[in-house]
């Protein structure tokens, strides 16, 4: 074995041990130790990205690690095997790293927990599924960590168990992630039966050396990658499970709901860049179900008043600017915005734990006020986050989202107009967040007001690294330099490196995006400043804010469209068809014992009878034959 | 050394069994499905060495039956599965205090042995009695040691047997057409009969009968969910996990290579009678409100896969399906091992009586959920290894089918899941529920290691079966 395949496997099998060691003997230890086993393990495999980052670094072509065969279907051979390229170690060093942040995070934010050695288990679980999901080298291998990470999440949604409200929205999120991974599974037939192969590599070559490709069916595998990817990254129609989600623990929504596992749907899109560059239709469908996405997730982010909701909201509305950007080609625009995003949304999600574990559970912000003073550490970093997912020169999001709106406006104004929109609705409603929880009076009770506190280290240390990276982030790929895209050029087969320059244009619409993103804030100072608005309650709604407060009906819709049917056809079935079925078999039986009943009442010994009978048949028969011919 | 020395040892084992008396029984009884299963490991290696571990005698000379047994590496691994599960199930059942210990062990053997003989046969009226003869103890395990009133259970019970009896005598028929035609019953003369068009639809259609209510396929499936819950549970146990697997098998072994060109015929359709019973069943399971019924209709999902995966005459769908069969025999083991371990503390099987179980039993709860995962085929265990490449087979047939078939990683999440969390979340519940003991938590773990071990690596399996699934698949595609 080479060193790399050792580093992979350490890689892969660090957060494996964490989870195994805490799941068998997490009881035995204290839960720092549980905790700091957690942590370590995620921050081992961290270390192993980052030799990776540096080996692949050198080695544009990637590392392909072949463990053993798997299995087989048809002349399909399928490798347990991982592939190690630009793509893969970006994804890995984000998701370790910012995995071993919000592991050290928890450590003090689950520390009342009883069942806090469970927490780290699921948690090392969930990361190990996730490096499965960047690392396989073929769709399979990527499908045990799509399914696995959704497991986690459905553990972790759940994590307490005792509360059938969350049991629900854990389920609900399991279900409709496995909406998407039929998509995805039928996907992976259709390129299994193409191409005879599920290995990236191999379906690559295949499709550039091609002559001739089916694109009607590859373009119904595209389509059914990207419902796949609806499903696990919350898009239209698929989204309803995020906001849900956040039932879970703080942590597991910055980690899971935010960072790292609502990303997959991005990164299977880009690593299978090269199918969907062949179908412009199905990239049309991802740039408009992406725009849709981000503008209606925003407005309905505008009116919530759970600081969770909001932040889950406006993932799916980040996510959605990223899919738009996926169906313009743009994939590396994408991937930059997947970066930054991840920075600043775990610290928005790491800071909002904060302020929910300062008021001992309290989420909804109209009962918060004026924490800057006693949590300075958690608003600072909050701040600067919100700045950068606003848009606000020159923080990563203003680099990262200006680009996708560049790339849109050239490619179709429409979707620019949407796009931008829902960047000013992005300022608003972040600062609409900020204000109502840091700013004016605080609005708890007394109780809670005498006890507010900034959190201790190990919550603030992660979130002034996360600020620092929120702030730096654009760093990675600022114009001019480019590095981002040119780090991935060997894996996105068209980056667009012509349009680097800056031109008029480009600084035209990124003035248009900044002041986009100062009206958006301007407008919720001069309404939660200003005015000192206090949104309303929730009854007295009227008019189309109350349909944004309700989501636009659409849990309901889905419940009464689709849940209640299915329902009521299995009640259906259950009390009549089985009885219906089951009733007909005995029909066979009874129809028996009422012929015998008759039959035997034939048999009296009534000589007249049987030779009356006997008569008519002969007759019958004679008549028959001499009919017959 | 042959194969018939498994049978002696299941045979032998009923007697020894029954005569050891009740104390005893339990322990006699798993120490010779122990050897069953450690014998059919060496026999194993034999066959895998190439030697002949056939058995062949002549029998009756008129009518002209012979006691044959043959081996290839389809049937070998169902009698593995079958040895293997008989000794699992009986070691879960060592916490029941059966009345009459000696008696109920001693019909599991004896079903086992009868189960092995169907898979070994080779003369279609020797796996004719055998296959009748597996009825015999399961029937009586039912009716004596089953739960629930009496009288309702003898109906339940009676229903059984003469609905799946009745289904067999068409079989019977066949059988004997069949010997007066060519005056054998040996499966390599079956193979080779000429058949009419008339003839060869009676015959499809008479084993058709016998196999769609053993399966069952809907709608025949009517028996199933009253027996499985009436029946003790190491009798839903053997039902499910070994015996619905005899229909499976028979459609491979007899039917579609006697009958291939009406097989080959109504594809579309028995695929799409098989995708029907995924569905429904799927559908009904969602509101059963007795947790062994649900896992009836569960099972009746699975198996409409697995008959779809056979019927569609691929490769992929055989060889899917056959690792389908084994995954879902110990998945379902497991699952109504969970189902027994309620009820043993809670004298209920009733979903809405139960819940805020997890909080009570750590160990219980984990091993439940891999089970349930195991069963939603999470990719890693063995269940999605079968269900994968089956769905795969459907896609090559008609992407619609697979779409359709692969509603089943939808629904059944959802049924699953929303019995777990019915049975096991929740507030805790007021009455206490003790974890697993050690054979049960015994049997749980073996089990998970199975599904786990060959979700990663099937690759023995796999070989094993293979090279019968091709020949039998040759047969089909070749004769006639």
């Amino acid at each position: 074995m080479d060193t790399n395949t050792i580093i992979t496997l350490l890689l892969l099998l660090a957060p494996l041990a964490g989870f195994l060691i805490n799941v068998f003997f997490g009881k035995q230890f204290s839960k720092n130790v549980s905790g700091a086993i957690g942590t370590l393990t995620v921050f081992s495999s961290f270390v192993c990205s980052c030799i990776l980052f540096s080996n692949v670094s050198a080695n544009p072509k990637g590392i392909t690690i072949t463990l053993f065969e798997w299995f087989q279907v048809s002349n399909v051979t399928i490798d347990f095997a991982f592939l190690i390229d630009q793509l893969s170690v970006l994804w890995l060093l984000f998701v370790t790293g910012i995995g071993s942040l919000i592991h050290l995070y928890s450590i003090s934010y689950m520390h009342e927990d009883d069942n806090m050695h469970k927490f780290f288990a699921y948690l090392n679980l969930f990361v190990f599924f996730m490096i499965t999901l960047v690392t396989g080298s073929n769709l399979l291998v990527l499908f045990i960590g799509w399914e696995g990470v959704g497991l986690c999440s459905y553990l972790l949604i759940g994590f307490w168990y005792n509360n059938q409200d969350y049991n629900d929205a854990a389920k609900k999120a399991f279900i409709m992630n496995r909406i998407g991974d039929l998509g995805l599974l039928i996907g992976i037939f259709i390129l299994g039966i193409l191409f005879q192969s599920l290995d990236y590599t191999t379906i690559k070559t295949a499709v550039i050396s091609a002559q001739e490709l089916d694109l009607q069916w590859i373009s119904i595998a595209a389509f059914c990658l990207f419902i796949g990817a609806c499903g696990k990254s919350a898009q239209i129609p698929l989204y309803t499970w995020l906001p849900d989600a956040m039932a879970g623990p703080t942590p597991v929504s910055a980690l899971i709901h935010a960072a790292t596992m609502v990303t997959a749907g991005i990164y299977l899109v880009t690593r299978l860049n090269f199918i969907f560059d062949l179908v412009p239709n199905v990239q049309l469908i991802v740039a408009v179900v992406g725009a849709v996405t981000a503008f209606i997730a925003a407005t309905i982010g505008l009116v919530q008043n759970d600081i969770k909701k909001v932040l889950a909201y406006s993932t799916v509305s980040q996510l959605g600017l990223m899919f738009m950007a996926l169906g313009f080609g743009a994939y590396e625009v994408a991937v930059f915005h997947v970066i930054t995003h991840a920075f600043f949304k775990a610290c928005l999600f790491l800071g909002s734990g904060s302020v929910i574990h300062a008021l001992h559970g309290e989420q909804d912000m109209r009962k918060m006020g004026g924490l800057k003073k006693s949590m300075p550490i958690t608003f600072v970093t909050m701040l600067i986050s919100s700045l950068a997912i606003a848009g606000i020169f020159p923080l990563s999001g203003f680099w990262s989202k200006d680009e996708i709106l560049m790339v849109a406006f050239h490619a179709n104004p429409i979707l620019w107009v949407v796009g931008s929109i829902a960047s000013v609705m992005t300022a608003f409603y972040m600062f609409r967040l900020m204000y109502l929880t840091f700013f004016k009076d605080f609005r708890g009770t007394e109780q809670q007001k005498n006890h507010l506190h900034e959190s201790p280290a190990l919550i603030t240390i992660p979130l002034i690294v996360l600020a620092i990276l929120a702030f730096f982030g654009g760093l990675l790929n600022l114009p001019g330099s480019h590095w981002l895209n040119h780090f991935l050029e060997p894996i996105i087969t068209k980056v667009k490196t012509e349009s680097h320059g800056l031109g008029q244009t480009e600084y035209m619409l990124m003035g248009i995006a900044t002041v986009g993103a100062l009206v958006g804030i301007g407008l919720a100072y001069n309404k939660y400043i200003k005015q000192n608005e206090i949104p309303d309650t929730d009854t007295s709604l009227v008019g189309f804010s109350k349909v944004l407060y309700n989501k636009y009906y659409v849990d309901e819709f889905y419940m009464t469209a689709i849940v209640n049917p299915i329902n009521r056809l299995s009640k259906l079935f259950r009390d009549h068809i089985e009885r219906y079925l089951s009733f007909a078999v005995f029909g066979l039986g009874k129809t028996a014992i009422l012929l015998g009943t008759y039959g035997r009442k034939l048999q009296n010994g009534n000589i007249g009878l049987y030779l009356f009978v006997f008569v008519l048949g002969f007759c019958a028969i004679m008549s028959y034959l001499f009919l017959a011919q | 050394m042959n194969v018939t020395l498994i049978l002696i040892v299941l045979l032998v084992g009923a007697i020894v069994t029954y005569l050891s008396g009740n104390k005893l029984a339990s322990k006699v009884s798993l120490f010779f499905g122990i050897i069953s299963f450690g014998l059919t490991i060496y026999l194993l290696q034999l066959f895998n060495q190439g030697q002949n571990i056939a058995f062949y005698s002549k029998w009756i000379t008129n009518p002209n039956i012979n006691f044959v047994l043959s081996v290839d590496g389809f049937s070998i691994a169902m009698v593995l599965l079958t040895t293997s599960l008989t000794s699992l199930i009986i070691f879960s059942s060592f916490d029941n205090n059966f009345k009459n210990a000696k008696a109920i062990y001693s019909l599991i053997l004896l079903m086992a042995f009868a189960m092995v003989g169907t898979f070994l046969a080779a003369d279609g009226l020797l796996y004719y009695i055998f296959w009748e003869l597996a009825l015999i103890p399961i029937y009586f395990i039912a009716l004596i040691w089953g739960n629930g009133d009496a009288d309702e259970r003898r109906k339940a019970v009676a229903k059984f047997f003469i609905y799946t009896f009745a289904g067999s005598l068409f079989m019977l028929v066949a059988f004997v057409y069949m010997y007066n035609k060519i005056g054998s019953l040996l499966i390599s003369e079956l193979y080779a009969i000429k058949l009419s068009s008339t003839e060869e639809y009676l015959i499809f259609g008479a084993f058709f009968l016998a196999y769609a209510i053993k399966i069952p396929l809907i709608p025949f499936h009517t028996w199933q969910a009253n027996v499985y819950q009436k029946a003790p549970t190491v009798g839903t146990m053997l039902l499910s996990g070994i015996m619905l697997k005899m229909g499976l098998y028979s459609v491979i072994r007899w039917q579609m290579p006697i009958t291939p060109n009406v097989s080959k015929y109504f594809v579309q359709t028995i695929v799409g009678l098989g995708i029907a019973g995924v569905i429904y069943g799927s559908i009904v399971a969602l509101r059963q409100k007795n947790l062994k019924k649900l896992l009836a209709y569960s099972s009746l999902a699975h198996v409409g896969l697995i008959a779809a995966g056979i019927y569609s005459l691929t490769l992929d769908g055989l060889r899917g399906a056959v690792l389908q069969m084994i995954a879902h025999g110990f998945v379902v083991v497991g699952l109504f091992l969970a189902a027994e371990v309620i009820e043993r503390r809670y004298q209920t099987n009733t979903v809405s009586d139960l819940g805020g179980i997890r909080a009570q039993s750590p160990k219980f709860s984990s091993m439940f959920m891999i089970l349930v995962l195991a069963s939603v085929a999470l990719p890693s265990t063995f269940n999605f290894i079968g269900e994968f490449t089956v769905l795969y087979s459907l896609a090559q047939v008609n992407i619609g089918l697979a779409i359709l078939g692969g509603t089943t990683i939808i629904l059944g999440a959802y049924y699953m899941l929303k019995m777990y969390q019915n049975v096991m979340l929740g507030k805790t519940n007021d009455k206490p529920f003790a974890d697993v003991t050690f054979t049960e938590g015994t049997t749980f773990i073996i089990i998970i290691i199975v599904l786990i071990f060959f979700g990663l690596y099937p690759k023995p399996i796999f070989d094993l079966i293979s090279p019968s699934i091709i020949s039998t698949l040759d047969i089909i595609n070749n004769t006639k």
